[in-house]
């Protein structure tokens, strides 16, 4: 283990360490750490030029229960679901699909095909702008929440085929050429032998690419406009505008935002790391 | 009826033999199609549209090359461009910060887990609540970093409205998130370090820094190849710190090519959709160079298995 592990050192040194890490932490947190004192401060700290010190009194509850009464916060938040929650499931599942064919199947294609999921995840999203936004106004679906979705499944499916394709890559391929001898028939085998071995890769891919989308703002302010559509990392801009200056509100806001994804990697944290170092480890 | 079920089981056995060909086509198709109308025609239909010149509702007018000479000409590109530079390097930072902090971290004390998680915490959250979060860090009235260079004598700045400063400042936004990624691919690279060579060289006399750069540092590549795929395409990508922090301001100092674009072709400036497209093509040429780095390594890892 590098660096020589804490228990082989002296004694000063274990002691340094211990009482550095919470500080260490503070440190790396701080801004977040300001933020949520922001967000339980009442209107007057703020009046009174009182940014960094203690809050004068707890207004947590009244700031919380402003966002979720007197602004569009619910409607962006639902939205926000709304999106993630079909594209996850759109996403991991055309990726099974595609994981599967080019992780088992040899065939000649196989490799290029790979590589056109694997560069298309690369590119930057300019390139993409304005002929999906001319794509999804001629299907009628600009300003739709469908519009949205449909194309970060698309647009996912690089990445996640990326990832499904190497974790089947993995597998022991004995299995599958046991079922072939039984008969088997291919379809049967993807269903039955395959994907409930997938199982790991579906939960990391899952919670992985809620994050991804539920932080996704580019494409939210190109696809959408507007309350009825537009997910919560666009619609914080808009409650931002309606509260200008009003830091409390604004960062009990920021806070509900990010909070979903935080709760998500809180819960799943292992699939959550075991998705994104995939490969990080030979 | 005879002869129906002759020609259901020569349908059948035709199946049953060209099963193994045709179902990874099956499998492949709703993604291919997808990904092909939704991410690779628009790539090309991006290079077509840069030559036109179209205001995204009229009709488009072939203009030929006129938006690359116009782009030649353009001081904001050229700021942009410079700024993309500057992003691409000082991004970088994120590896090296990363693997120090890993080191940090890679110990077995109580409570080290919820230390790792908690440090990997600003990944999780949305770069628009980031880039909110360093605006008020750096806000010229009540900002804490002034608060901070107050402490040790230094005259207060203002980081978001000062041209020279203002790019530097949102990528430090930028790097605090991408640092924590970095961490995470190297505490997990960590792991898998073999402790025979650990001591090996500990035998050899190897301490410190020695130890890191010769028998860490090799040992860890595969998390380094990813730490460096995802930090260029992050750089690269920047958008939203941007967009949220400055707009591209002040007069345009802190635009980087994928704002830039963004701009012309879908703000205020007007709908220069070819123009926007013509700015998209260097930014996407630019990509190429690393896309086909990262497809050739991993090419000539596939063909070593």
């Amino acid at each position: 283990m590098f660096p020589t592990p804490i228990e082989r050192t002296p004694r000063s040194w274990q002691v340094t360490y211990q009482a550095f890490l919470p500080l260490a932490l503070i440190l790396w947190l701080l801004p977040l750490i300001a933020v949520a004192i922001f967000s339980v401060k009442p209107d007057s700290d703020f009046a009174n030029a009182n940014y960094w010190g203690w809050p004068s009194e707890f207004k947590g509850f009244t700031n919380y229960w402003l966002v979720f009464t007197a602004s569009d916060m619910p409607q962006y938040l639902l939205n926000s679901f709304k999106i993630t929650i079909p594209t996850v499931i759109g996403a991991v599942a055309l990726s099974c699909m595609t994981g599967f064919a080019l992780g088992i199947y040899k065939f000649k294609a196989n490799i290029w095909i790979f590589f056109m999921f694997v560069a298309g995840n690369f590119v930057p999203f300019q390139i993409l702008m304005v002929p999906v936004r001319d794509l999804t106004l001629q299907l009628g679906l600009y300003n739709t929440i469908t519009g949205l979705v449909l194309f970060h499944v698309a647009f996912q499916t690089g990445f996640c085929t990326l990832f499904m394709r190497n974790f089947i890559r993995a597998l022991p391929f004995e299995l599958i050429e046991a079922a072939r001898v039984e008969g088997i028939s291919e379809w049967r085998i993807f269903w039955f032998v395959v994907l409930p071995l997938m199982k790991p890769a579906i939960a990391a891919l899952a919670v992985l690419m809620f994050t991804f989308i539920w932080n996704d703002y580019f494409w939210a302010i190109v696809l959408t406009q507007g309350v009825e559509s537009q997910p919560v990392t666009a619609g914080i801009t808009s409650f931002n505008a309606q509260y200008r200056a009003a830091y409390h509100l604004m960062s009990a806001g920021s806070i509900v935002a990010a909070l979903p994804p935080v709760a998500m990697f809180f819960l799943m944290q292992r699939h959550f790391i075991a998705g994104l170092t995939l490969g990080a480890v030979k | 009826m005879a002869q129906e079920s002759v020609a259901q089981d020569h349908q059948s056995s035709w199946w049953h033999r060209n099963q193994q060909q045709l179902t990874p086509w099956l499998f492949l198709a709703p993604g291919i199609l997808f990904f092909l109308f939704y991410v690779i025609f628009p790539i090309f239909q991006s290079f077509n549209l840069s030559l036109y010149e179209w205001d995204g509702l009229g009709k488009a007018e072939y203009v030929g090359l006129y938006n690359y000479e116009e782009l030649y000409w353009d001081e904001a590109f050229y700021t942009s461009l410079k700024n993309n530079v500057i992003w691409l390097l000082l991004y970088l930072l994120a590896i090296p910060a990363g693997l120090f902090i890993a080191l940090f971290l890679n110990q077995t004390v109580t409570g080290i887990r919820l230390y790792k998680s908690l440090f990997f915490f600003p990944f999780v959250i949305s770069q628009v609540v980031v880039g909110l979060v360093f605006t008020w860090f750096y806000d010229p009235t009540f900002g804490i970093l002034n608060v901070l260079l107050g402490a040790v004598g230094l005259p207060p700045m203002n980081v978001l409205g000062d041209e020279n400063w203002v790019t530097v400042g949102i990528i430090v936004a930028g790097l605090w998130p991408q640092t924590a990624y970095c961490m995470i691919l190297y505490l997990t690279g960590l792991n898998a370090v073999d402790p025979e060579q650990i001591e090996a060289g500990r035998l050899d006399g190897a301490k410190g820094w020695k130890m890191l750069w010769y028998i860490i540092v090799p040992q860890l590549r595969p998390a380094t190849f990813i730490a460096f795929v995802v930090t260029i395409i992050g750089a690269l990508r920047s958008f939203d710190l941007i967009s949220v922090m400055t707009n591209g301001g002040p007069f345009g100092a802190s635009r980087v090519l994928s704002f830039y674009m963004f701009e012309v072709a879908l703000s205020e400036y007007g709908f220069r959709m070819g123009y926007g497209a013509a700015i998209a093509v260097v930014l996407f040429l630019i990509m190429l160079a690393f896309i086909a780095y990262f497809l050739w390594s991993m090419y000539k890892e596939e063909k070593a298995r």
